[in-house]
């Protein structure tokens, strides 16, 4: 199968502290992949390696071929854990920012979506709760024409409702062709969207399957699944 | 009729479910057009793939048929929704079958039951 993200051995020290190990994976053209772990086991250190904000201590990470870098950034969109928007912006000027900066961003797609969520392109970033600022830059992420979508919890600080809003928006807006990983430990959420799930853990990957896989070889969800390889 | 997911099992072995039962009750009719994968795999609030494999299978055992351009849609055989129906109660008889034996009812003890509370209700009903 065609993949669009490659690691191979790859490997992150910090000071005093493997963050990862060795990781082999691959991300399949066309799928929604969850990685999934509890905190601290190495999954924004991960994406922030395929993003080039870190470099690898060992073994390689491709997109489509390519080291991070220039070329990948024009087919990668990524939602980091932290909003990075400057605060004296209003949504509309955020989405111009985002405009003239990405090749592939849709206007058009970023103002109907706001609208769906009703969301006030007028409104100054400050003004807005944590949660819709959350929303805006999901919005924006999602919005570009990327061929790899790569989502550092893109539910964690959003209400249960305006989570399945936030599927939702993933779920019709990437296009067939594009893959999606995203990062979470809110499991139920998500599940029922994902193709395939990746757990890490202590810089490890301890398993990869599909879901229907894990259901049908376990008789138990995901989450039931990932309470039980992690209990503590 | 809304999706219903439970988290023990496949989710397309209950997508193709829910879609037979769609088709039972009428909300597709024997001839229409479905959505499309991406539709329907946003009302059911599932990944399209999985709609998609959900999809073919019911496709390959003749109660969708899709035409090349135009979409998919239900067979017009009426025999293959009936079987589908009856594929559908059968099963429904045998989970039930197997409740009860987990309860110390063999399946003639169970049939006697059930004709037994069948008549109350229709006396209380």
């Amino acid at each position: 199968m065609d993949s669009i993200l490659e690691c191979r051995n790859l490997t992150k020290y910090f000071p005093g502290c493997l963050a990862l190990n060795a990781v082999n994976l691959s991300v399949p053209k066309g799928k929604i992949v969850g990685l999934l772990g509890p905190n601290g086991s190495g999954k924004t250190t991960l994406i922030k390696l395929i993003n080039g904000l870190l470099t690898p201590d060992g073994g390689e990470l491709t997109v489509r071929g390519n080291k991070p870098g220039v070329e990948t950034k024009k087919i990668v969109s990524y939602l980091p854990e932290r909003t990075y928007l400057s605060d004296w912006m209003d949504v509309r000027t955020a989405i111009d920012f985002f405009g003239d900066f990405y090749e592939d961003f849709n206007k058009a797609k970023a103002y109907d979506m706001l609208q769906r969520l009703h969301i006030n392109p007028n409104s100054r970033l400050k003004t807005l709760s944590k949660g819709t600022k959350e929303k805006v830059q999901l919005i924006l992420v999602m919005s570009r024409e990327a061929q790899l979508y790569v989502l550092d919890e893109p539910i964690g600080g959003v209400d249960p409702a305006a989570r399945d809003y936030i599927l939702d928006t993933i779920l019709s807006n990437y296009s067939e062709n594009a893959s999606l990983l995203l990062s979470t430990h809110l499991i139920t959420d998500v599940e029922k969207i994902l193709d395939e799930v990746i757990f890490i853990n202590r810089g490890s990957v301890v398993l990869t399957s599909s879901v229907d896989e894990i259901r049908e070889r376990e008789g138990k969800s995901v989450d039931a699944m990932f309470r039980e390889v992690f209990k503590c | 009729m809304p999706w219903e997911l439970k988290p023990d099992r496949p989710i397309y072995a209950q997508l193709i479910e829910q879609l037979q039962l769609m088709v039972i009750a009428g909300i597709y009719p024997p001839g229409a057009k479905l959505p499309s994968v991406r539709e329907l795999a946003a009302e059911a609030a599932v990944n399209p793939n999985t709609m998609q494999r959900a999809l073919a299978k019911l496709e390959e055992d003749g109660l969708l048929f899709s035409q090349r351009t135009s979409g998919r849609f239900v067979t017009e055989d009426a025999g293959q929704i009936m079987q589908t129906k009856q594929n559908l109660a059968e099963g429904l008889v045998r989970d039930f079958l197997r409740s009860m034996n987990r309860l110390g009812y063999d399946a003639q003890g169970a049939v006697s039951l059930l004709d037994r509370v069948t008549k109350e209700e229709e006396q209380n009903g």
